[in-house]
């Protein structure tokens, strides 16, 4: 029985509408209890912001395509290296890190856990591998089922309850968290080199649009309970103009859950552009922040940009080429057959391009425009956007107007054209900053129920404790302080442990793995359908026997069981 | 007899997962679906009972708990020890192997830098596109095999993934799909390909150059010949790439250690880079042991580095062609060696051997080999795949789990390696 005490924490919880009260903060067994009697250890959070651990929704931070981004990486792998020291091991890397690398940084800037934001379920015991080597947090990983033929199929013949055994049997296979859609349909069509425009026209083969796949998809979600929504990468990503696409799609989107949204929509900055080419490329934020706020059924991420280098990595294939096409440095790309692809390249983001800049623009008017701040989460979707070691510097231009607008005297002297950043006064204030990075996940995730993002009873005891004093700082105007005090932890705290004092990790960790079990009835369980099994083992080039993840990968493991309604 | 489903094989890249055994009092008595080198290793007999030790020129019996602490002894003494093979063992211990060599601050490498090094020097330069090979079974029309020969080395590669598996885009996949065969002799493979290329030694750069040149129209540019392979051949050929719906190559050691080496796969990738303008094309090496993929693959997100990582600075270190476990041999710079799952003296040049001759070495392996009798001290292991489990990773990337049939008693390389790793943080204090 292990206890410590958190003394006078200035504390921001907003899952319990806590707003800046001095509390203490007491630990038993990796838990948050009421009171704690002769604690073990006591830590004097006098001063000190105080927040539930952060969470981040979206990140690509271990798997086949990660790892492959360090694979074709030296150079990157030169950017960040650190010895081992203490209980630290060795590190590499700077836009995509090493397990431990990403895992000591993200501990540094007190965030506990973490999103996989795409696994091919065909590569799912390779992510599970690297999050082993992931102490440091609890880790979650949403499940690529945008080119699944299985359930392109049942959505061609209308059987949703068949799509939801087959989504059911794929994420237990995979020990996998949520459903994930990259560029639905796009990804099947780039098997043979094409991709879709947009969600209206039928994708070749398959004979059912990408709307139709979304919406089917959001259906069988909801009737497996799942706790996360379906996390949608929509279709048309970086193209000049695919605003309208990105309003269609969230026009067709149903509100099936009032306990959270009915869907995730991820990296909006990159689907939030004007113009009809690349000349006359322009900022769509304020249209698309617009219908979010028109419809609750939707949480979006903003994917903001950072300028500088990094390694882009995502399922959508074809756009990876295209991407390629314009920057012409190296690619990589890898279809996994009968479920999705892959492709990565490395980019800068420069201030002097002026797409770029707008680029930067748009994911802050995002961040701004989006009303309630419960609807829409800081992200980079690490390292597409930028490196998460960025997010300091995001959530100060979040809060603060001054230092926007010095960031953006330095960018392309036409951006102010193209964008409406300049003219939006907003500044995010604290309790909105604990909504975006935290709290806000949480919910959306469907892990408050599960003692996540929140720091009162019952809680999991995951907790980050800021050198920030609120009451003397002016986020308006010291942004400096702020983007150093989030940087770096006084304290982050993982399951009751201290594992990151000053930015020095302390402890191996001892983290989880979340994962979902959908129970289906017989009629729809996927392991006894021969159909299912004999299609599986006649087009895959591995058994169906050999296929899920046992256990054995995943040490302490939080199995999140649902009853499907079918 | 028990017969055992779906077992997976550990010898090649291929990883074929759909082997049957047959199982009699404890030990394996058929195999069905599996090739005959698979059948060899299912069937290997050969074992040493126990760890055994160098003394005075003379092999001494030693029990595990003796050859952990000589292990230590050996390696802790070194200042610049050497790990390498890695490529036959399964993941979970190449992961204790980089903690290892973390804090002995010395080289972990693989047998990649006697393969596919080259290739992932390109793919550093240049990237990689390709895909998993249900990919090639399902879509491909054309298969081109560059440099390799896989009806010798990888011998269901084409039962199972390509020119004889049925897809499903493919009504008759026979009949349907065009191989291509590129090499330097006419191999059992060539044989059976609809179109063979051979060309000369050393040519193959001037050949991936020539098809680019073609693609791009500037076929006024080529030659009559080149490297010994006709213009209208070149022509045919790069006319049969562009039309395809989806065409997969393939490329083994035949093209990454001819002349040219890691340009010669730079090229092969940027002719797939260009094709994929016209049409759908991908590209994979051949990986011949059945987890030299998953060395890469753990390195890389242990360290940084797919293979020859070196900790000597404290961090980790890349730069092949000085940090190769061949160069820092030929250099006589490593002062001891522990080998691990792999046999170097079967492969590496003869002043290299002599040099593992010569140090201290330490050979965990469950086979004797050539390299075995170089050792000073020698552990026998459990087989990953037979009497042992763990994580390989196939020539494409894909993560399959090595299954264990029976228990033979012996450790297997994680327990082996975990026992030397753990006894070292002790001697060491941390
Ligand atoms: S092809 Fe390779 S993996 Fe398959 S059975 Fe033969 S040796 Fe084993």
């Amino acid at each position: 029985m292990k206890t410590l005490l958190v003394k006078n924490a200035y504390v921001i919880d907003p899952i319990q509408n806590i707003s800046g009260e001095i509390m203490d903060i007491a630990v038993r067994d990796g838990k948050i209890v009421d009171d704690v009697k002769n604690p073990d250890d006591v830590i004097d959070a006098a001063g000190m912001l105080t927040l539930p651990g952060g969470i981040d929704s979206h990140t690509h931070i271990c798997g086949t395509k990660v790892n492959f981004g360090r694979y074709m990486s030296p150079e990157d792998m030169r950017a960040g290296r650190t010895s081992r020291k203490g209980d630290m091991h060795a590190t590499s890397g700077y836009s995509v890190p090493t397990t431990y690398g990403n895992s000591y940084r993200y501990s540094r800037m007190g965030y506990t856990t973490l999103l996989e934001g795409a696994m091919a379920p065909m590569e799912a015991r390779h992510t599970h591998e690297e999050f082993r080597y992931t102490p440091l947090q609890d880790c979650l990983a949403n499940t690529l089922f945008d080119g699944n033929w299985f359930a392109l199929e049942a959505i061609e013949n209308g059987d949703i309850k068949r799509l939801a055994g087959i989504l059911a049997w794929y994420l237990s296979a995979a020990k996998g968290f949520g459903v994930k859609l990259t560029n639905p349909g796009g990804t099947e069509a780039w098997g043979f080199g094409e991709d879709v425009s947009c969600i209206h026209k039928p994708i070749p083969h398959f004979g059912i649009t990408p709307r139709e796949i979304i919406v089917k998809m959001i259906e069988a979600n909801e009737m497996l309970n799942l706790p996360h929504s379906v996390h949608l990468h929509c279709n048309n990503l970086g193209k000049p103009g695919n605003y309208l696409c990105t309003l269609d799609t969230y026009n067709a989107i149903p509100d099936l859950n009032d306990k959270r949204q009915s869907l995730y929509s991820t990296h909006v900055q990159f689907h939030s552009y004007g113009g009809s080419s690349w000349n006359d490329f322009c900022s769509k934020a304020e249209d698309i922040a617009h219908s979010v706020n028109e419809k609750p059924q939707i949480v979006i991420d903003t994917g903001q940009v950072m300028f500088g280098k990094t390694t882009t990595m995502t399922a959508d294939g074809p756009m990876e080429f295209n991407l390629y096409r314009l920057y012409h440095n190296k690619w990589s790309n890898h279809d996994v057959e009968m479920e999705t692809g892959s492709g990565i390249i490395p980019v800068l983001y420069r201030k002097k391009n002026l797409v770029n800049a707008i680029m930067w623009s748009i994911g802050l008017e995002l961040g701004l425009l989006v009303d309630d701040p419960w609807q829409c989460i800081l992200a980079t979707d690490n390292p597409n956007g930028a490196p998460f070691v960025k997010y300091p510097e995001v959530i100060a231009l979040l809060m603060s107007k001054e230092y926007r607008d010095k960031e953006f005297e330095t960018l392309h002297k036409s951006t102010g054209k193209r964008v409406a950043l300049p003219a939006i006064e907003r500044e995010r204030t604290w309790d909105d900053i604990a909504v975006m990075t935290r709290a806000a996940q949480a919910r959306a995730l469907g892990l408050i129920d599960y003692g996540k993002g929140f720091l009162t009873e019952g809680a999991e005891a995951d907790i980050a404790i800021y050198p920030i004093s609120v009451d003397t700082t002016d986020p308006a105007r010291e942004y400096e302080r702020i983007i150093n005090g989030f940087a770096t932890t006084e304290y982050t705290i993982k399951r009751g442990d201290i594992v990151c004092r000053r930015g020095t990790c302390t402890l191996e960790g001892n983290h989880s793995t979340y994962w979902v079990k959908p129970h289906v009835p017989a009629a729809y369980d996927m392991s006894t359908d021969s159909e299912f099994i004999d299609g599986f083992n006649k087009y895959y080039s591995m058994r169906i026997a050999n296929y899920p993840v046992g256990e054995e990968y995943i040490g302490r493991n939080v199995c999140m069981e649902s009853e499907a309604s079918l | 007899m028990q017969e055992i489903k779906d077992m997976v094989c550990p010898f090649c890249g291929c990883l074929c997962d759909d082997v049957t055994l047959g199982i009699e009092n404890g030990s394996i008595v058929s195999t069905d679906n599996c090739c005959t080198i698979g059948n060899a290793k299912f069937l290997g007999k050969n074992r040493l009972k126990n760890p055994i030790q160098k003394v005075d020129g003379k092999w001494i019996d030693i029990t595990y708990d003796e050859a952990v602490d000589a292990a230590v002894d050996i390696l802790l003494d070194a200042d610049r020890p050497l790990l390498f093979g890695w490529s036959g063992t399964h993941g979970e211990a190449q992961c204790v192997g980089v903690h290892m060599n973390e804090i002995l601050g010395g080289v972990i490498d693989s047998t990649t830098s006697v393969c596919h090094g080259p290739s992932i020097l390109a793919i550093q330069e240049v990237g990689h596109p390709g895909c998993t090979l249900g990919q090639v079974k399902n879509r491909a029309d054309l298969v081109i095999y560059w440099g390799c020969n896989p009806i010798e080395a990888h011998p269901r590669h084409m039962s199972r993934y390509t020119t004889y598996a049925d897809g499903y885009f493919l009504d008759n996949a026979f009949r349907n799909r065009k191989v291509i065969v590129v090499d330097v002799r006419e191999t059992e493979t060539a044989k059976v390909a609809d179109e063979f290329i051979q060309i000369k030694s050393g040519g193959d750069y001037a050949v991936l150059s020539s098809l680019r040149a073609i693609l791009r129209g500037k076929a006024d540019m080529i030659p009559a010949s080149v490297a010994g392979v006709s213009k209208t051949q070149l022509m045919q050929v790069a006319e049969m790439c562009k039309t395809c719906s989806f065409g997969a190559l393939f490329f083994g050691v035949g093209l990454t250690m001819a002349k040219g080496k890691y340009k010669n796969v730079r090229n092969a990738i940027e002719l797939v880079d260009d094709l994929n303008r016209h049409t759908k094309f991908t590209l994979t090496p051949m990986r011949g042991h059945w987890n030299v993929y998953g060395a890469n693959e753990v390195f890389s997100w242990m360290t940084g580095y797919p293979f020859a990582v070196d900790f000597c600075r404290g961090v980790a270190f890349y730069n092949p062609g000085e940090t190769t476990a061949i160069d820092i041999l030929a250099r006589k710079e490593c002062d001891a060696c522990m080998i691990i799952a792999s046999d170097p003296a079967a492969h590496f040049p003869r002043a290299c051997v002599e040099q593992i001759r010569d140090i201290p070495m330490i050979a965990i392996d469950p086979f004797q080999s050539l390299t075995t009798p170089l050792a000073d001290l020698q552990i026998p292991v459990a087989v990953t795949g037979i009497d042992a489990e763990g994580t390989a990773y196939r020539m494409d990337g894909i993560p399959i789990k090595v299954k264990k049939v029976m228990d033979s008693g012996y450790p297997s390389d994680t327990e082996i390696l975990t026992r030397i790793y753990q006894k070292m943080l002790e001697v060491k204090g941390l």
